[in-house]
Parts: C-alpha cells; structure tokens; sequence
C-alpha cells in the first residue's frame, strides 16, 4: 500500500463512539456515551455546564482513559492506538492551549516538530498559518502580548499544523466579543469545506445552529437527543401560543430537552474567566 | 486550506528528538525572558552576599575564611533551588494549558519528562556558572586541582539532577502554581537544615545529626572536601564518609522520584 494512501486511508472513517463511561468517584461523568460523527461533518454537542462535554472530548482527544466503552477518532482505537490518532487530531480547548512566552511563530514550529515534521516543513507550515490566521504581522510577538481574538485564532492554527483529519474544539468562542466569534467561525466554515470532521462543544446554541451539520444534545453524561437543527426543531413543534409561523429556537429545544435552561453568552462569558 | 503531503510526516519520531524539541522550548523560554532568567541566577549570588557580608564577620571558620566555607554550600543550595523552579514551571504548563496540548501530540510521557530534565540540568549548568564566578570575585579558590574541582561540579550536577526529579513530581502532584508556592516554603528549612551555611556542630545535637544526614550537606562536603576547601571539620560518619554519600544519595532520590514521576504523568489520563 502506498504511504499516502496508507496515511489517509483511515481518514475517512470521523468519529465513533460506543457506551462510553467515566467515573469520578460517586459522580458518573459519562455513562454510557454514544456518539458516531460522519467523516467530513461537523457535530455539535450541546449540553449543560457538568454534563459531560468536556470529559468526552478529552477521551475523543486520548487525554483522558474511559472506564469502560470503545471509542475510535480517524479510523483508530483511542485507548489501545492513542499515538496513532495523535497525528490525526487536532484540539482547541478550555483546557489545551499554546506556550504564552512563545512567539505565535515559535509555537507553530515547536508544535509542528512536536508532530514530526521536519523542520523545513515545520517553518513553511508556520508562515502559511500565520498568514491563513491574519497572524501575519504578530507573529514574532510573544503570544501573552495578544488580544483574545488573536491568541484564539493561534490556538486553532497550532491545532491544524499537521492537517488533522479531526479536530475537536471544546467552546472555541467562550470569553471571545462577538466580531472574534464571528471570525473564528468563518475559520471554522472554511476548515469544514476542506473535508474536516468537526466536534464542537458550545453552550452557545446559536454557535451550533450556525456551524453543525448534525447536533447531539448531552445530559447527564449521555447523549439525550440527536439530529440536525432542524429536526430538533420540529420535534417541539412550533410555538402554539404566540404566532404559528415561529418555529422554536434551540434553547427551547434544549430546554425541552434536558429541563434546564441554557446558558446565555452573556453568562457564560462572566463564567469564562480563563 | 492546504494538507501537507504525506511525505512530510514520518511517524518514527524517536522520544530522545522530542525531548530535545521539548527542551529546546524551554531555552526559548530564556530567551524570551532574559530578565527573568537572569534574576533567577543571580539569586543565590544575592544570597551570598548577604550571608558573607552581613553574617560572615561572626563566623567563626576554625580552618579556613567563611567565603571558602560559604561558596561550596551556597553551590549545592543553588542545585536545591531548582527544585522548586521545576516545580513551579510544572504547574504552570499544566495551569495554562500547554501540558495538555503536548499531551494530544504524538509524544510519549517519557519524552516531556526527559525534555524538562534535560532543560532543568541546562540551567543547574547555567546557575553552576554564575555563582562558581561570583565565588572567585569574592576570592574563593579550589585547592585541589582540575579533576578534583570537575568532579565536585559532577557531583553537583548529579544532586541536582536528582532534585529536578523531586520537583517534577511534585509539580505534577500539585498542579496549580499557587500550591507550587509550599514547595518554595519548605525548601528553605530543608536547605539551612545542614551545612550550607554554618557547621551542624554549631547546632543542637540532635538537629545537628540531622543536619549531618541531609543530602545536601552531604555533597556540601564532599566538594569542600574535593575543593580543598574547609570542611569545620565535623568528625560524625556522615561528614567522613561524604564523597561515597553524595554519589549515594541522589542515586536514591533519583529512583524513588523518578519513577514517581512517571506514574504521575501516567496519571493525568484517569
């Protein structure tokens, strides 16, 4: 089998996710999450604060061990094949982030040669995202020197530098104003087209509306609802009281869904002290 | 949005080439704060002086000056003092993000433990340095010759070694900087508690014997001893024996702590 196709081969098969479990002592984190994303696709997952989110994607990204379940990211296992999958994902997050005393152009490289690239491709790689991520002119500033916007949009090219074939993004706008989330969701878009396979976690539900082929709702460490947008939506049905012709918005879908209300960006970004 | 072709990627990446990526981030580091690693150096030089020039008339070295005394100890407390900036730069990539962004790359554990030794040793090699020339401004001297003088340097570099492995661990097990912050508090008790700074025959007997048994003052010493320097001469088993101990004891620090270390990075996935 040729080398590229050997690489790629396994590309194609996105994210699946079989009755995965995780415990912290009493606390059920997941408990029985299942979850299958087609290849080229973005899912959003929605949920409360503490419904799992983020421990799914952190055993998604190999960060995190499950207790029981099978999980397999780009076509391999994530427990038993991590390093493999290692090279295929890409990860935004709460949690993960890049070196602040590093220059947006020092992380680039160090993380590219961390994914073994050679150093030339490291350094040709660097400058095409810093210019793709209008990092362009900061880029041999230290990244603690950046706005949020900026060191948002750092994240997510040091999350592409070995074009991954998934990439999971844990709240990529939270704390972000709203011209920044607007344009890292056009990086998003852009990455979409290109045959990405996109999870996303969001609170925002309009983030997930705006971006998510398909959408599946979390409660409880499972997954309580799954579908696109708009068949979420008429599942409710429309809004009998006020006019007919309103369909629902999602946080009425997730409020029906999970019985609480979400969580606003307004709120969510007080929360986002990070 | 453009794919790097295959070919670009080689899957092999050995674990001794990402630790020298990895360490080689850290001395970036240096690089981008070189007012911040220069105070870190010049530290203990600022404890020295004070030690030397506030303290040092009441000092009473039987067989030699305080300076010769005080420069071999305030050489193993620099290597101690790494043990909370390891500490304390553990918690801080796992604070802001950047242990878990390593640890989504292919890269094993081994591979960041070594890369943050292998700085950790760089800079003890780099403290070495500045405080070895602020000794000989301030008049100290090595008696005993070439090798002798670079095997207590090894024996330093051995102790610190084995210090980065405590503070590694204890970086992982404490996770935020802020608790970092008790490694700082009690690294100061646990380095005046031997003889760095004053005979443990000055001291009350049973905190003097400990004092005699703390692995610092063991390589303190030893290198006095390898310098040429005086030792207050102190005739318990421990200070006869301080060359052998001061091999002995980080080889000890070294295998608890090391694999300590290991299981703790383990960790950080369940």
């Amino acid at each position: 089998m040729a080398y590229e196709e050997e690489w790629w081969g396994h590309s194609s098969a996105g994210i699946t996710a079989r009755n995965l479990r995780k415990r912290y002592g009493d606390h059920a984190a997941l408990d029985g999450f299942s979850l299958q994303v087609r290849p080229g696709t973005v899912c959003g997952l929605l949920g409360p604060n503490g419904a799992g989110k983020t421990t799914a994607v952190r055993i998604l990204a190999t960060l995190l061990r499950p207790d029981d379940g099978q999980a397999s990211v780009a076509g391999w296992d994530v427990v038993r094949q991590p390093r493999q999958v290692r090279y295929r994902i890409g990860l935004v997050g709460q949690n993960a982030s890049v070196d602040e005393v590093l220059t947006g152009r020092q992380n680039l490289e160090l993380f590219g040669r961390l994914g073994h690239l050679t150093a030339r491709v490291a350094r040709t790689r660097a400058g095409e995202l810093l210019e793709r991520f209008g990092l362009a002119e900061a880029a041999d500033r230290s990244a603690a020197q950046y706005s949020g916007g900026m060191r948002r949009r750092l994240d997510l090219a040091t999350s592409l530098v070995l074009a991954p074939a998934v990439l999971f993004l844990d709240e990529p706008t939270t704390g972000l104003d709203p011209a920044a989330r607007i344009d890292v969701w056009a990086h998003i878009r852009a990455l979409v087209g290109t045959g990405t396979t996109v999870l996303l976690t969001t609170q925002y539900l309009d983030e997930a509306d705006q971006l998510a082929d398909q959408i599946a709702v979390m409660d409880a460490g499972q997954i309580v609802a799954e579908g696109t947008p708009d068949e979420l939506k008429a599942r409710v049905g429309p809004d009998r009281v006020e006019t007919v012709t309103r369909k629902p918005t999602l946080d009425e879908v997730f409020l029906h869904l999970t019985g609480h209300a979400p969580t606003t960006p307004h709120q969510a970004a007080g929360e986002a002290t990070r | 949005m453009s794919t790097p072709t295959a070919t670009a990627v080689s899957r092999s990446g050995s674990w001794a080439r990402d630790a020298a990526n990895l360490t080689r981030r850290i001395l970036l580091h240096w690089k981008q704060r070189p007012v911040s690693i220069a105070l870190t150096l010049l530290f203990p030089v600022l404890i020295v002086l004070m030690f030397r020039y506030l303290f040092g008339g009441a000092m009473p070295v039987p067989d030699g000056t305080y300076t010769d005394y005080l420069i071999p100890g305030m050489l193993a407390m620099t290597m101690l003092f790494g043990l909370e900036s390891v500490a304390l730069a553990v918690t801080t990539d796992a604070a802001k993000g950047v242990t878990e962004r390593i640890r989504a790359m292919p890269v094993s554990g081994n591979a960041v433990l070594a890369g943050r030794g292998w700085a950790d040793l760089l800079n003890g090699v780099a403290g070495l340095a500045v405080m070895v020339t602020a000794g000989l401004v301030l008049g100290w001297r090595p008696q005993h010759g070439l090798v002798s003088t670079l095997a207590a340097l090894g024996l330093l570099l051995w102790l610190r070694s084995a210090f980065t492995w405590v503070g590694i661990y204890l970086g992982l097990l404490l996770k935020t900087p802020e608790s970092a912050v008790s490694v700082q508090v009690l690294v100061w008790p646990i380095g005046f508690l031997s003889s760095t700074f004053v005979s443990p025959d000055t001291m009350p007997t049973w905190l003097g014997e400990i004092a005699t048994w703390n692995p610092l003052s063991s390589t303190a010493t030893a290198i006095r001893d390898l310098f040429g320097n005086p030792t207050w001469a102190t005739h318990t088993w421990a200070a006869e024996h301080a060359v052998p101990l001061a091999a002995m004891w980080p080889a000890v620090l070294t295998l608890v702590f090391l694999p300590l270390a290991h299981h703790q990075h383990r960790s950080l996935a369940s």
